[in-house]
């Protein structure tokens, strides 16, 4: 007699939940590099925040398959929060952190009922509709966000009362590596419970979920409810490290930028989003100093080369995947191929 | 008020010139295509390198732009679009996003960043009064010239051999394929012919949308507003698309010039909960 299949199913996903080596190794790192280039720290919180972002989206985009082309509208919006929130309640960042997730958060829900109807293209237009309305409005709210020039002299409290801002960025390096790290466990949790199971059975086929007995708009208007938290707390996390906020948060770009870095790491299996931030923002600083105006053509490039060769094929999980089914001993485990996309 | 319908009018045919070629691919193909813009800017950067560099005639840089267009979107359809038509959209929102941020910097390192300006040959600028309503040359130049081509864009799919062809092909291409279209010589005149008219859209539009090399993003928004809008039946839906957006977005920076970009996005976003497949749609196909 086999096991019930409740059982078989829990020991399915705690097999998928367990810790790897080289996730824990990596987090080692990131934590050592606070360490080892004490002059980097404020490339390094820019890597973890982009990082942060790109999970928010992964989110979305790899667990649920909703395409968002304005995902920085929620990025923006925690920006913006924690920017007025520091400069006219209270300058306690961890407080200013929960508002602007709670913000991007309320916009999150509002505006995911608009991802349920129509298809991909429809739900491009409307995520790239609403980040735009909402750059237009910062732009034009003046007397609340400053308009083109943004809000500055955002002066913030020690962490907690006790950490405080140094010069050179380390706490704040830490700062955005422990939220990213406590906001990754989390997704950890969301993706591997059955909950984040049903969302992939309604990327692949949401009618198919339908019938199953999923109901796919209440999981869609929840996971998008969570990315935009997510979203919110990278962009509220900017602001607080660099005491600054300028419309530029809300713009196309970043929404652009973001999907790329998620591409580059590879889509569906969290990490995506770390790795690309690390590959993305070093290739930046690289490019943006061999060629300072027209890096971007590189990076078109890049995505094009991208496409072209196949995002399949350059996917990290798919790579290791393949190395350990190489391995002796594990021989009978084969690799999974990685067709999640295609419908 | 009777002016601003017409400039609205004139800027509405523009639109759908310019973006009538996406219709088809995005539309029709289903093809997420967000570099549609930089064929129209191809377009634009010829005129203005014809005129000003040459001293070539505005009459002549138009179907030379139109001509440069249809083979850059020839030479793209056969090398790498054509790879991408059954990839998913994520692959082709990618692909494309990375071919406008190609062409913008591409642009800026050959013409750089500023302003492009064009002075049209004499006969087609100034104004003219009839029945009190002030008419510009240039505006009506375009009208003219807009709806001759959607009229014969109308008849060429609808009435003959080829645009036949072509509906059977985005309808189910495996069965137009077993009927012995060649599917793929299709697509590639289709896709240049709309590259070509975004290019003339492109090179029409320098006086009156401005040319720089952010034009395939700042006018993105407007192309994809009149394909979703207007939706996939046929070419009737864009074009009534484009009119409405035409008139409404010059009526909106005339009479609320502080509100003027929230209006657009705002119609945009209610259209489309209201009617997600767009105004009309189409029956039948896939």
């Amino acid at each position: 007699m086999s096991a019930p299949h409740s059982q078989i199913a829990a020991a399915f996903l705690r097999r998928k939940a367990a810790w790897t080596p080289l996730e824990a190794g990596l987090w080692c790192l990131a934590l050592a590099a606070a360490f080892l280039f004490p002059s980097q720290q404020l490339l390094l919180s820019e890597i973890a925040i982009l990082a942060l972002f790109a999970l928010s989206l992964d989110l979305i985009v790899g667990y649920a398959g909703i395409l968002s082309l304005g995902h920085a509208a929620f990025f923006g919006v925690g920006a913006y929060t924690a920017g007025l929130f520091s400069l006219h309640v209270s300058a306690e960042p961890l407080t200013g952190l929960a508002v602007s997730a709670v913000v991007a958060g309320l916009l999150g829900l509002a505006t995911s009922f608009l991802v349920l109807r129509g298809s991909d293209l429809t739900r491009l237009m409307t995520t790239f509709g609403v980040s735009m309305l909402l750059a237009e409005g910062a732009n034009q709210a003046a007397w609340l966000t400053g308009g083109a020039d943004g809000l500055s002299g955002i002066l913030l409290e020690p962490i907690a009362g006790t950490f405080e801002f140094d010069l050179w960025g380390r706490t704040g390096y830490l700062y955005c590596l422990a939220v990213l790290f406590i906001l990754l466990l989390v997704a950890r949790r969301i993706v591997h419970s059955p909950f984040g199971l049903s969302l992939k059975a309604i990327k692949r086929n949401s009618r198919r979920a339908a019938m199953l007995g999923i109901a796919p708009n209440r999981r869609i208007v929840i996971i998008y409810t969570i990315s935009a938290l997510y979203a919110g707390m990278a962009g509220a996390l900017l602001t607080q490290t660099t005491s600054f906020v300028s419309p530029d948060v809300l713009a196309f770009h970043r929404s652009a930028d973001v999907l790329l870095v998620l591409v580059l790491g590879g889509v569906g299996y969290l990490y995506g989003g770390i790795v690309g931030a690390v590959i993305f923002t070093l290739l930046r600083a690289w490019l943006s100093v061999v060629t300072p105006q027209y890096w971007m053509f590189w990076i078109g490039l890049i995505l094009v080369a991208l496409v072209v060769i196949g995002r399949d094929r350059l996917h990290p999980a798919r790579a290791i995947a393949l190395v350990r089914s190489r391995l002796p001993g594990r021989a009978g485990e084969k690799a999974v191929p990685l067709s999640e996309d295609s419908r | 008020m009777l002016t601003i319908l017409f400039d609205g009018i004139a800027y509405g045919m523009l639109l759908f010139v310019l973006a009538c070629g996406l219709a088809v691919t995005l539309g029709l193909m289903n093809f997420v295509n967000l570099a549609h813009g930089a064929f129209a800017m191809a377009g634009g950067y010829v005129t203005v390198v014809m005129m000003n560099r040459y001293g070539l005639s505005f009459y002549w840089s138009l179907p030379a732009a139109f001509l440069a267009a249809a083979l850059l979107g020839a030479a793209l359809e056969v090398t790498l679009y054509r790879r991408l038509y059954a990839a998913p959209h994520l692959d082709q929102v990618l692909f494309s996003i990375g071919l406008v941020f190609m062409a913008v910097a591409g642009i800026d390192y050959f013409m750089g960043g500023q302003q492009q300006l064009i002075s049209l040959p004499p006969e087609l600028s100034g104004r003219f009064s009839l029945f009190g309503v002030g008419i510009g040359r240039y505006r009506l130049f375009i009208i003219i010239l807009c709806a001759l081509l959607t009229l014969a864009l109308q008849l060429t799919l609808t009435r003959t051999r080829i645009g036949s062809q072509l509906r059977a092909a985005v309808d189910d291409g495996r069965v137009a394929r077993g009927l012995g279209i060649n599917v793929s010589r299709i697509f590639v005149l289709t896709f240049a012919l709309g590259s070509g008219l975004a290019g003339l859209g492109g090179a029409l539009g320098v006086e009156l949308l401005g040319l720089d090399p952010n034009f395939p993003l700042k006018y993105l928004i407007y192309f994809m507003i009149v394909v979703t809008i207007g939706g996939t039946s046929s070419i009737t839906g864009p074009f009534l698309a484009a009119l409405l957006l035409g008139v409404a977005d010059v009526a909106g920076k005339y009479y609320l010039p502080s509100l003027g970009a929230f209006i657009i996005y705002a119609v945009m976003i209610a259209f489309l909960i209201l009617r997600p497949h767009g105004l009309f749609t189409r029956e039948g196909g896939k």
